[in-house]
């Protein structure tokens, strides 16, 4: 069951980090290893703790549940279950299932004899979520500046915060996550529409190939970055997305404390053109 | 195991360069030379053109050129043709759409006029590409993903400066263009129209910009972790599948349960990133036109709190 027909001759013993043979199973189609084990251990634990809180809390509604962190003014100490506790143990949870699944990821990669990217890229967007709900939260004093565990809830959390620092839009590093992000899905829609339109050129053409692909993007814009350097620009950018998302806040509240409009004083305080009257901020 | 990781080109091959497939392209339109660059090609392929040169692309470019120096041109007078204003201001520049009262209406060249005869040139600019993007593949005998992909952002930008602005009735409804304003208008435009987190396209259209991020983050990882077993050369694995390609199926069938085909993942990406516009540009066409309060229209719809 749950075989692909060239699947037997890869499913060979070995790779795992820790654990030898012990969990060195397939269920399924899923590889279990030491880490799918303790990702499945806090993944359940994880979830059934906001499904309790969800019970405690006042609405069953799936948008408006949420599991918040505890008051600011528990600073860092740990808090009683439903003032935030729970928001602290369903976290580790998360946190566990995470890097869990990043090293069952290693695993697997070792058994295919392929290269770790997805797992470092995976570490990546760990970093961030461990940056909003960790490093901050330490760095600013409270667990309370963490982000609540609810749909709507956390996009409000995202516009308070946003604008406890006046327009978010000025932070420099959310210019520069925000243009990653941008560029990412730009790239993407440019690869997946170039390798789909090579292979499904319409109905009696034969399919092209990556020649083609070179001369279209040489045709529009006089370059084509290849079939390997497409998917090195599509990781890296999209591994700037997340890491950028992540210095943006980060950042905001720990180094810098005021309106983010603010930040750019320097720049018109620059000695050469500061005094110079005229335009818009002379 | 470093040496496998294969994040840049150890060793760069120089020959004749390849100066493109024939089909159906009327190659006198193409430049005759190509160059290469070293360091691009540690990154990609370091050859550099050759590049088509057809009707629309010389009016697309010459139309995006004219556009951008409108814009300049205009940031200049308002830095009074001071080159320390202008270097200082120009992230706070901005060439405004006319005034509400103006509505529908030109208005005189200093006020706002000038911004619309640059929308006009952008618009130009805009569309004679896509049929560029068009034209290139249908002359290699493509398909018109590509074109199709970029019809999708530009229902974005059509939606933001021209179909949103004409049934509010107002010009003024458009997007500025500077840095700055540029941004100071998507604040605004947030809360005027009561949160747009609460706009359920909106958040469509963030969920398909991190799924897109998320998506080229996963596809690009995996075809790097196979590329020492040729991986990278997709078109030939999506007919005539490799272990290249049975490992990164297997990686994620074995991870998650589920994995796409080398055909499939490109399926995937391109829904996601042409949905990020689409579903965007849908939010922002409702905002104003037929909802005044996304919050209060959440409330309505049962995911916001009454009180």
């Amino acid at each position: 069951m749950a075989l692909l027909s060239f699947e037997r001759k890869y499913r060979v013993p070995g790779g795992t980090l820790i654990g030898g043979n012990l969990f060195d199973f397939w269920v399924g189609p899923f590889y279990v290893g030491v880490f799918g084990v303790t990702t499945l251990f806090f993944a359940v634990l994880g979830t059934m703790l906001i499904f309790y809180g969800a019970a405690m809390g006042p609405t069953w509604n799936p948008w408006l549940i949420s599991i918040n962190p505890p008051d600011i003014s528990y600073g860092l100490a740990a808090a009683p279950l439903m003032q935030g506790g729970l928001w602290q143990i369903i976290t580790l949870c998360a946190i566990g299932a995470f890097i869990s699944w990043a090293l069952r990821e290693v695993e697997i990669c070792r058994k295919l004899g392929i290269g770790l990217h997805v797992p470092i890229a995976f570490g990546v967007a760990i970093f961030a979520y461990i940056t909003l709900v960790v490093a901050r939260p330490i760095l600013m004093g409270a667990w309370g500046y963490a982000f609540p565990y609810g749909i709507f809830s956390h996009l409000d959390w995202v516009s308070n915060t946003g604008y406890t620092y006046g327009n978010f839009h000025y932070n420099p590093a959310h210019m520069v996550a925000v243009t990653f992000f941008f560029t990412t899905t730009f790239a993407l829609s440019l690869h997946g529409g170039l390798i789909l339109s090579a292979a499904n050129p319409g109905k009696g053409r034969v399919m092209k190939t990556p020649d083609h692909e070179d001369t279209f993007f040489r045709d529009l814009i006089g370059y084509s970055v290849g079939t390997l350097g497409i998917h090195r620009l599509g990781l890296l950018l999209a591994l700037n997305a997340g890491f950028w998302s992540a210095i943006c806040i980060l950042i905001s509240g720990t180094i810098w404390f005021d309106q983010w409009v603010d930040w750019w004083n320097w720049w018109l305080n620059l000695p050469i053109f500061a005094n110079v009257h005229g335009g818009i901020n002379g | 195991m470093a040496e496998y990781l294969n994040i840049f080109t150890q060793v760069q091959v120089a020959g004749v360069p390849e100066m493109g497939m024939v089909e159906d392209v009327e190659v006198g339109n193409r430049t005759k030379t190509a160059s290469y660059s070293t360091l691009m090609g540690w990154f990609g392929n370091a050859q550099l053109g050759p590049i088509y040169l057809g009707t629309f692309g010389v009016i697309s470019l010459a139309c995006g050129a004219i556009w951008f120096m409108i814009i300049g041109g205009w940031f200049w007078h308002v830095a009074g043709y001071n080159p320390a204003v202008f270097v200082r201001d120009l992230l706070w520049m901005s060439l405004e759409p006319p005034a509400p009262e103006w509505g529908l209406r030109i208005p005189p060249m200093g006020e706002g006029g000038l911004f619309l005869v640059a929308g006009f040139f952008f618009l130009i600019s805009l569309w004679t590409w896509w049929l560029r993007t068009y034209l290139r593949a249908e002359a290699l005998g493509m398909g018109k993903h590509v074109a199709w992909a970029f019809a999708a952002a530009l229902w974005l930008v059509m939606v933001l400066g021209l179909i949103r602005p004409v049934l509010m009735g107002s010009w003024s409804e458009a997007v500025p263009y500077g840095i700055f304003p540029h941004l100071d208008w998507t604040n605004l435009f947030s809360l005027t129209y009561g949160n747009l987190f609460y706009n359920p396209f909106h958040a469509l259209s963030i969920v398909f910009l991190y799924g897109s991020a998320l998506l080229f983050a996963m596809h690009g990882g995996t075809i790097l972790s196979v590329t020492r077993l040729g991986g990278d050369r997709e078109l030939e694995q999506i007919v005539d599948r490799g272990t290249a390609s049975e490992r990164a199926a297997l990686f994620w069938r074995w991870t998650m349960g589920f994995n796409a085909t080398m055909e499939g993942i490109h399926r995937w990406a391109w829904w996601f990133a042409v949905l990020v516009p689409i579903t965007g540009g849908i939010g922002i066409l409702l905002t104003g036109t037929v909802v005044d309060n996304w919050y209060v229209w959440a409330q309505d719809h049962g995911y916001a709190p009454l009180n």
